[in-house]
């Protein structure tokens, strides 16, 4: 029998403080995504070389995916979705690098993305609606429902996160529980399936982080669309 | 006297994956169905029908997913077993 999904090993130690592993492979993503963009992003031309097509295909992609789910401009939420997706994705597909385990495997690191995402929620539905509007609509359609919908605040948060946790970790542990059976080539096409689960996941997250971060502003009615748009960028 | 609690930890998770893996099965089967159907109607719409189709695949299967937790919870990190 394998180790069980929910013990964290530990690095290394800084005084009294264990830093786990999963906790070392996400500030070794962070920092190669931090780099990556910085490289990319030092020199940008209107002819675009290589990578900054690339990025731009992404950051295109990304912008219409928010106008489709929360109409007006997509910048607002640009930074907090695409960093999630693509943070989810590398964090994901690190179990194809020998030795290392996804860090989104563990249920802290989901935890901790469900957290920014709820934080973000209350922000937007507070900031988008005023403190009063953002309590009101926890009575509508009426009072009766405010147990309901307090409920329903904290579980799809909760689903997020078990979501996340569920799905990486039980890939990674199949694929452990195959690899411990039958050893060499075999787990490649379960590698496979979960390079797809990965992404599919990254997706969902995002999405739904969209959806709940965006259901307050959609909330407040048509958003200001911005008139200006044709002549600025260029 | 609490002897039989690993047996029956191990009885629980079996029984929580394969009868939770029953309405999730279903209810994806159906989904799919349904979205098949209408890219079948409307092949120009693909793209949208997909996308949601995805996003709902896993929130149905999300239900199965809590089972995988529950059972893996009775096998590691059971409460009750020494």
């Amino acid at each position: 029998m394998g180790a069980s999904p929910f013990n964290v090993e530990t690095a290394f130690w800084i005084g009294p403080l264990g830093i786990t592993w999963p906790v070392v492979v996400t500030w070794g993503i962070m920092a190669v995504l931090a780099a990556g963009s910085f490289l990319i992003t030092r020199q940008l031309s209107l002819k675009p070389g290589r990578a900054q097509a690339v990025l731009e295909l992404i950051v295109t992609t990304l912008d219409s995916e928010i106008r489709a789910t929360v109409p007006g401009d997509p910048a607002r939420f640009r930074p907090l979705i695409g960093t999630l997706l693509i943070f989810i994705l590398a964090a994901n597909w690190t179990s194809l690098v020998p030795g290392v385990e996804p860090p989104t495997a563990h249920l802290e690191t989901d935890a901790a993305l469900a957290l920014i995402v709820f934080a973000a929620s209350i922000l937007w539905g507070i900031r988008s609606l005023g403190v009063g509007g953002w309590l009101a609509t926890f009575v509508r359609p009426s009072w009766f429902m405010l147990p309901l919908n307090l409920v329903g605040q904290i579980t799809r948060h909760f689903s997020l996160m078990i979501r996340l946790f569920g799905n990486v970790m039980s890939g990674a542990f199949i694929i452990s529980i195959v690899l411990s059976l039958a050893g060499l080539l075999v787990p490649i096409p379960l590698m496979a399936l979960e390079m797809l689960t990965g992404a599919v996941q990254a997706y969902i997250f995002a999405t739904l982080a969209l959806v709940f971060v965006g259901s307050a502003v959609n909330e407040a009615g048509p958003p200001p669309e911005p008139h200006h748009k044709e002549k600025t960028h260029d | 006297m609490t002897d039989y609690v690993p047996a029956i930890s191990i009885l629980a998770a079996t029984f929580a994956v394969a009868f939770g893996a029953i309405g999730p099965a279903l209810a994806e089967g159906r989904a799919v169905a349904a979205a098949l159907e209408a890219i079948a109607r409307q092949p120009e719409s693909a793209g949208a029908i997909s996308r949601t189709l995805f996003v709902g695949l896993a929130m149905i299967e999300t239900t199965a997913i809590y089972c995988l937790v529950v059972s893996l919870l009775l096998l590691f990190a059971n409460p009750f077993a020494q």
